[in-house]
């Protein structure tokens, strides 16, 4: 089966966490719906939904992931929140991989409104947000992650695993890689161990895959957004 | 009201349409492999997903089985960012809890429950963008859906909310033209019998109009009655066509 993702970006004017006033701020939400698996039905797919989140907070964790401090519109008072909201329609195996791509396509595709901030003759800020639909800013993304994840099966290491060679896999370790090649984040989840040494192999193979994998996705969405189709939704 | 005039004086809609036009439909079937039906729909801007599984087991406890029909279990569902200000959960809230138990009910209406007892079909709805209409979208994306699945249905179950405004009652209402208040019908229909499995109505309305009202939004149906039946008659010769060439 394939693995279908859906990933809408909303952002917010809000209050800044008191520990990092000058620093937007970035909410991921998952949410596994039932039309992937009637299991998720009701809160069923709750706690596969925390453990994407988790893990996509984690890669973004860095600070240089994505430039927090450029969505800083009054220091303490002020930022813009972005809601990444990630919708899961259709799981056929590496569900994290996909995910991390449709966040940082995303992403590329958010465009945040123009803000001007006037100060009042009383002292006091006022915040004007533009209501022109061209006069927007985009997000620099190019040292946002992906992730790969190889997946053990047997003695042998598997990229883009599918369900059946998740289901026979003892271990996972996803590896978050930017463009330029550094890693962000690595996580190993499932039951069984792995030895140290195939870790250092995997790390490098991932970060090979990671960058090939940054650049295909930043050409396709570069193309998808130079064609101009009259396309409505999913249907073309 | 309040500056916006939902109807011209030329007897345009805000967004160009006749009273009696719907907006553009546009569906897909057998969008997911995993699922045994599924659809996707849209209807102006208001889009839908729809899944089907089943008819099989009882999932979790075998008590909640049905001896003479099938269990229907629905679930509506809306993405966090469908809507103009995010929501906070997809579902779980009233609202959703209120139109997954109208989805249910609609339709066990259509369904022919008495051929499958002691089991259980899913139908999983999920708006991915709302913009009016939301449960006509669903009850259509369904019955795409269950189509799809090959499950045996009395008729198509066809849905549209219809408005009035200025006298006049308007098919297949946006959002826009929803949240400025004013009397609401949402209606269901078996077209061919028309028979209405569903008829829900929103604030106040004169009973001299209902009937008007009540014959625009079963037009309103029947014209939507008349586009999803192309669309499965479409996707089938597709798949006939595709089975032959083998």
């Amino acid at each position: 089966a394939n693995t279908d993702v859906l990933v809408g970006v909303k952002a917010e004017l809000d209050a800044p966490e008191s520990s990092q006033p000058n620093r937007g701020r970035l909410e991921f939400f998952v949410d596994c719906t039932a039309n992937a698996d009637p299991e998720f039905e009701g809160r069923g797919g709750e706690d596969l939904a925390l453990g994407i989140s988790s893990a996509l907070s984690q890669a973004f964790s860095s600070s240089n992931c994505l430039d927090l401090c450029s969505l800083c519109v009054l220091p303490g008072q002020q930022v813009w929140l972005l809601y990444v909201d990630v919708l899961i329609l259709e799981c056929g195996g590496s569900l994290l991989d996909a995910v991390s791509l449709a966040v940082k396509a995303a992403l590329m595709n958010t465009k945040i409104p123009a803000v001007t901030v006037n100060t009042t003759e009383e002292g006091s800020s006022e915040i004007e947000v533009s209501d022109d639909p061209y006069d927007v800013n985009n997000l620099e993304v190019s040292k946002v992650p992906c992730i790969v994840t190889l997946t053990r099966v047997g003695h042998q290491f598997v990229v883009d695993a599918t369900k059946e060679e998740q289901a026979c896999s003892i271990g996972h370790l996803s590896v978050a890689v930017t463009e330029s090649g550094s890693l962000t984040a690595v996580r190993k989840t499932g039951s069984g161990s792995l030895h140290p040494e195939s870790i250092l192999d995997i790390l490098q193979t991932a970060q090979e895959i990671g960058i090939n994998l940054n650049q295909q996705l930043v050409e396709k969405v570069k193309l998808e957004s130079s064609v101009k189709k009259d396309r409505r939704g999913f249907l073309t | 009201m309040a500056g916006l005039e939902l109807l011209s004086d030329q007897g345009f809609r805000l967004d160009g349409r006749r009273p009696h036009e719907l907006r553009k439909i546009e569906c897909r079937m057998g969008v997911f492999a995993q699922a045994d039906g599924s659809a996707y729909i849209e209807q102006g801007n208001t889009k839908v997903l729809a899944a089907v599984y089943g008819p099989h087991e009882m999932r979790g406890s075998k008590s909640r089985g049905l001896h003479h029909k099938v269990l229907i279990n629905c679930q509506y569902s809306m993405a966090t960012f469908s809507t103009g200000e995010r929501k906070r959960r997809p579902r779980g809230d009233r609202k959703s809890q209120e139109m997954t138990l109208h989805l249910k009910q609609t339709f066990e209406a259509a369904i022919m429950t008495q051929l499958y007892p002691r089991s259980q079909i899913d139908i999983f709805v999920e708006v991915l963008q709302a913009d009016g209409g939301n449960y006509s979208t669903c009850v259509n994306a369904a019955t795409l859906a269950l189509v799809d699945a090959g499950i045996p249905l009395k008729d198509y179950v066809c849905a549209c909310t219809t408005g009035f405004v200025n006298d006049t009652p308007m098919v297949d209402i946006s959002f826009v033209e929803e949240s400025l208040g004013g009397p609401q019908l949402t209606v269901a229909v078996l077209p061919k019998s028309e028979q209405i499995v569903l008829l829900e109505m929103a604030s106040r309305l004169h009973v001299d109009y209902l009937n008007k009202v009540l014959k625009t939004a079963v037009k309103g149906c029947k014209d939507v009655y008349v586009i999803l039946d192309e669309v499965v008659r479409n996707h089938v010769a597709q798949i006939a066509s595709s089975v032959g060439s083998e």
